[in-house]
């Protein structure tokens, strides 16, 4: 077009980012690639490569190596090695490699965003203006962390070797958000990054091996899934960190179960994106293009929900067809677009069956009328209306760039359905109302919550989820702590192998007055409950002697057990004085109560009664610990570079199944419910299977305690089995498993199908004396989630 | 229920026909105005941080190179009002502006950029009341119209009458645009009555000359107090919708012209009316007035390119973009000094 023909059209024209840096750096490599081990390039044993296309024109651009198990030895040996060293390096030394790191992004900020552009297919303004400068600020930010990290985590150690699996959403950001804590914190890290898109991954470990990171320290192994399955089998590797598929998620929780390999995931999501009525509409339309329609919509954390009270939503609909009018499909590199190609046919292809399957249930569908490129992997930004909550497209997630459309009536409908999903990764909520907008936030069960904004990201504030979307999480303090572990459980020993159990000695009964029979019963909502299968266990003391029965629990008692802990909601909301009032008042009745409980645990444990009464007293010092930490151990306030805070808030999980261990049946029992309820959550407790009374006798503190019901419910019984229930059951949110190795194997592998969060001991013996090891935030925080809520202001 | 009027089917209002004519200078049908509405300003929300995030994030999603690039600055060209408001104005400065409002762009460069003979020429020159005849003078014979800054501009605190007569002075001396100041101290204290009122004796007093009212939304701080402004002085009858004096601390920026920018669009779903925009006050390089186009044609469409919808006040802007148009003709960079000044 001429100027002229320019002037009548007022058309925007090509405008392409130069790509010849890239393409040279590909060219200097033969745009064939090994992995990188041990500071160099290196060829894959197997000698196989995989070719890795240009999304946005369907041609070859590289071929990878395929990793084999020989590669991925290979890696974890160099990480290994390197491991010790790079720990000893200290704080400061590390922190200096971090910033240097941070620095070399920053110097080839523009070669990384057109080679991530052309490999993604994302549009360059994208990886120039948001991935690369996040990325490099993840570096900067965890370069902090390790300059203070003898002093802001001196009672944690480094893990060791950690396996990272990335995906290929946002490849050269997701490497930032994995290596940069794992690093600073005194690892070594084996990286695995998404076939799709391995070339920033080599680009970034040849540039920081240049930048003098020293050899092993990072290691990168390309590869398909089954590179990625070796990683996360290989029994050298201590930790995994796995972005990706809920799906493959459920996987690897399930391979790694048992192991001791501690476990991060960030998962898939269906976030909603919730508008009021007394919203800025135009600025929530151009949020729902941020939301959406950013990355091509191959965001995990994509507001794809939109949910808008009923009196806007016609409106707000036309809105936003008409913004869709001008949205721009093209190719990466160009300037002026909105969106780039999706990163694979086998994407398009699925996110094309989906919308037909959104169509054909009713859904009614816009698509952006702008061209789109011909050939090359694109789908055009599309709106699905009519939507309902029972809609396949409302409950799958598609990522890809398709939004789907819901309506509420009150700010309760909202939350309900934000809440009614598998997922809990992220929300949005639009409102210029600040007492709605921040009282819907807490409300929403998502890791994140933006108030008038979407996709906001920074190093400070921790990014993660509940509920299926995964565990953990990347960024912020929190994020630190996924790469640490306490030091005060590196000493723990196995447990003995158990002992036979007596066998009952035969009392004479004789013709004095009895006691008084006393049934232990189980404790459910608040009631004392018989067994449901109405079977009861003898206990016996260590000598042999008939101390009482308990309840022989089984899966129906866990049933009623969590649906009571689900109804006792309230105590979430319960404020934290009331909570820590609570606490200090149990504490109060077991003191009154305690030469009875001290006699109990003699009998049970055969301990001397000095050392019975000692565990009473230290039970008691516990529960007002934590009636201390109640108020205590609260969240913080992030400073993100925006006009605004982050609130990181601790929410409780919420209903917890707690198996406790044989050693101190009274100070092992206490020392795990009372952080647990501390914090809100409820708790289905199974009590030592050897010395269950302990804790049966501590039922009637809790009723004298104004405990509500339903917030600690105690079953007895076979521990095994009852953890093998509570690991199943999908109301249960988090398990937390002390006594046994194979109870720990048990809980991990079967929490996948809610992917509950799981904290258990894999058979090594905690001193519940040691305050360091058993006592304040080194539990505490395996009792919240934080949410991280972000309000920018500004009016 | 304040959304009762967005949820009305737009084509069922009066919509204006609106043919883009070759030699009309005003092809836009005038906004009839309406009465005011009080619904149509209690609903306004506007989020600053949303708002400053869609224009952060613009000129990064658009740009223009090349042959566009050359293009879209000639057509800022002919939206620019060449303006002088100084103290030390005189007679024989204001002949010079109006000299450089006919030939904006030096002629070797027009010709080698394919727009030789087409009398390119900027949208308005705009001067105080002192200097309209003098410059309906100059240019007479043109297509340009003369803008007049009105009602004790700059902070529009003479008494009420005053500015009607001075409005009525300027129109009797050739303005064709009489860009008013507000009384801020409406929009400060809520008053919209007051303001919808004053609006509306300005636009009277117009009679067939256009009405610009410049919000001075340096002074207003608030995008909220921004766009309730703007939709009521388009209900009184504006025919443009301007930022700013180019005296205030602020003076147009981004934001403020996206809470603008979305009222128009609101008031012309509601009313079929096409309003137009002027920033004013701080656009001075080429890149600048990319970034404010960019933003016309995204939020209000292509329509919002012409002068006969934007205006742009400007005083130094032209010579970079003389600079610029230079540069794509030659490749290489050019200096002041090459080209007229005005």
């Amino acid at each position: 077009m001429s100027v002229a023909q320019y002037y009548e059209t007022m058309e925007y024209g090509p405008a392409p980012e130069a790509d010849g840096e890239a393409r040279a750096w590909l060219k200097q490599h033969g745009a064939v690639f090994g992995h990188f081990i041990g500071g160099k390039f290196v060829v894959p044993h197997s000698g196989k490569h995989l070719a890795t296309i240009e999304p946005a024109t369907g041609k070859a651009l590289a071929k990878i190596a395929q990793g084999s198990s020989a590669d991925v030895e290979a890696a974890v040996s160099a990480a290994r090695t390197a491991q010790p060293l790079w720990a000893k390096l200290g704080g400061h030394g590390r922190a200096r490699h971090l910033y240097a790191l941070a620095r070399m992004l920053q110097r080839h900020a523009r070669l990384f965003a057109v080679l991530e552009a052309i490999d993604n297919g994302k549009p360059i303004r994208e990886t120039r203006d948001l991935d690369v400068p996040l990325a490099a600020r993840h570096f900067q930010y965890h370069a902090g962390w390790a300059q203070l990290q003898e002093r802001e985590f001196a009672d944690q150690v480094p893990i060791g070797v950690i396996g990272q699996i990335i995906p290929w959403n946002f490849p050269l950001l997701m490497l930032a958000w994995k290596i940069a804590p794992a690093l600073a914190a005194g690892n070594t890290v084996v990286l695995k990054p998404a076939e799709f898109t391995s070339l920033t991954a080599l680009l970034f470990a040849e540039l920081a091996a240049e930048a003098g990171l020293p050899p092993g320290v990072l290691n990168v192994v390309t590869g398909d899934g089954a590179t990625g399955a070796l990683l996360v089998e290989n029994p050298g590797v201590d930790k995994i960190a796995f972005t990706g598929s809920t799906e493959v998620g459920r996987l690897i929780r399930q391979s790694t179960a048992g192991t001791g390999k501690s476990l991060t995931l960030e998962l898939g999501g269906k976030s909603p994106f919730i508008v009021f009525d007394d919203a800025d509409i135009d600025g929530a339309v151009e949020g729902v293009v941020d939301a959406i329609w950013f990355n091509q919509g191959q965001v995990c954390c994509a507001g794809s929900r939109l949910l808008l009270q009923e009196g806007i939503a016609e409106t707000f609909r036309r809105r936003l067809v008409r913004r869709m009018e001008t949205l721009r499909v093209g190719m990466p590199l160009d300037k002026a677009i909105d969106m780039g190609a999706v990163v694979a046919p086998v994407q398009l292809e699925r996110i094309k069956t989906l919308v037909e399957t959104g169509v054909k249930e009713g859904a009614e569908k816009y698509q952006a009328p702008g061209e789109i490129p011909s050939e090359g992997c694109f789908y055009p930004p599309t709106l699905l209306w009519n939507v309902h909550p029972s809609s396949t497209v409302a409950v799958e997630e598609i990522f890809g760039p398709v939004l789907v459309a819901m309506t509420f009536r009150t700010p309760d409908e909202a939350v309900m359905l934000a809440n009614n999903t598998r997922y809990g990764l992220a929300a949005s909520v639009w409102s210029e109302t600040i007492g709605l907008a921040l009282d819907i936030a807490p409300n929403l069960l998502a890791g994140v919550v933006w108030v008038n904004a979407t996709n906001l990201f920074d190093a400070s504030v921790g990014f993660g989820g509940y509920r299926e979307s995964g565990f953990g999480r990347e960024g912020g303090r929190e994020g630190m702590y996924e790469y640490l572990k306490p030091n005060a459980w590196s000493g723990r020993k196995a447990r003995a192998k158990a002992l036979p159990p007596p066998t009952q000695s035969a009392d004479k009964a004789g013709f004095g007055v009895p006691p008084i029979d006393r049934t232990a019963k189980l404790f459910v909502g608040g009631k004392q409950v018989r067994p449901d299968g109405n079977y009861s266990r003898v206990v016996l003391s260590p000598k042999g002697r008939h101390l009482g029965e308990a309840g022989a629990g089984n899966r129906k008692d866990i049933r009623n057990a969590v649906a009571a802990a689900r109804s006792a909601e309230a105590w979430a909301r319960a404020t934290a004085h009331n909570r820590a009032q609570i606490l200090y008042y149990l504490a109060e009745n077991l003191s009154a109560r305690g030469d009875e409980f001290a006699r109990r645990i003699a009998e049970m444990t055969g301990v001397s009664g000095a050392r019975a009464r000692a565990e009473v007293d230290t039970s008691i010092e516990r529960l007002f610990s934590y009636g201390a930490w109640a108020d205590k151990f609260e969240g913080s306030v992030h400073a993100p570079p925006l006009r605004g805070v982050a609130l990181a808030m601790h929410e409780p999980i919420g209903v917890v199944g707690v198996a406790c261990p044989d050693e101190a049946p009274l100070l092992g029992f206490v020392s795990l419910i009372a952080p647990l309820i501390a914090m809100g959550n409820r708790v289905v407790a199974v009590p030592s299977e050897q010395h269950p009374l302990a804790a049966t006798d501590f039922y009637q503190v809790l009723e004298t305690s104004d405990v509500p019901g339903g917030v600690v419910n105690i079953v007895t019984g076979s521990r095994d089995e009852l953890v093998k229930v509570l690991a199943e059951h999908d109301d249960v949110d988090a398990l937390w498993v002390f006594g046994s190795q194979d109870a720990s194997a048990i809980a991990e592998r079967l929490s996948i199908g809610n992917l509950k969060r799981t904290l258990v001991d894999y058979g090594l013996m905690l001193d519940w004396y040691d305050r360091a090891a058993s006592e304040g935030p080194i539990l505490l925080r395996h009792a919240v989630q934080v949410k991280n809520i972000w309000i920018p202001y500004g009016d | 229920m304040t959304h009762s009027v967005l949820m009305q089917n737009p084509s069922a209002l009066p919509v204006q026909p609106h043919a883009r004519g070759e030699a009309q200078p005003y092809p836009v049908s005038r906004n009839g105005g309406r009465p005011l509405e009080m619904d149509w300003v209690d609903e306004i929300r506007i989020n600053l941080s949303a708002a400053e995030r869609r224009v952060a994030s613009l000129p990064g999603r658009r740009t223009v190179k090349k042959d566009a690039q050359a293009a879209w600055l000639l057509k800022a060209v002919t939206c620019i009002d060449l303006t002088t408001l100084n103290g030390d104005d005189t007679a024989e400065r204001v002949k010079r502006l109006c000299a450089k409002a006919r030939a904006p762009v030096r002629n070797d460069i027009l010709e080698a950029l394919g727009f030789a003979g087409r009398g390119l020429h900027t949208g308005a020159v705009c001067v105080y009341h002192r200097f309209v005849a003098t410059a309906a003078e100059a240019l007479d014979g043109s297509d340009i119209p003369v803008a007049a800054v009105s009602t004790g501009f700059p902070a529009g605190l003479v008494p009420h009458d005053l500015k009607l007569k001075e409005i009525e002075a300027s129109v009797r001396d050739g303005a064709q645009e009489i860009d008013i100041v507000i009384t801020r101290e409406h929009v400060l204290t809520g008053d919209w009555r007051a303001l919808y009122a004053e609006v509306k004796d300005f636009r009277a007093a117009c009679g067939t000359a256009h009405l610009k009212t410049i919000l001075a939304t340096g002074d207003l701080k608030t995008l909220r107090n921004v766009a309730k402004a703007s939709m009521v002085c388009m209900m009184a009858g504006a025919d443009f919708i301007k930022t700013s004096t180019g005296k205030e601390g602020v003076n147009a920026t981004l934001p403020v012209t996206l809470a603008m920018l979305r009222m128009i669009r609101v008031y012309q779903e509601r009313t079929g009316y096409k309003i137009g925009f002027k920033p004013a006050g701080g656009i001075s390089t080429a890149k600048d007035v990319l970034n404010y186009q960019f933003l016309m044609k995204e939020e209000l469409g292509r329509d919002w390119l012409e002068p006969d919808l934007f205006r742009i006040g400007a005083s130094s802007l032209l010579a970079d973009i003389e600079r610029q148009l230079e540069h794509h003709v030659t490749g290489r960079y050019s200096a002041f000094n090459r080209h007229p000044v005005g």
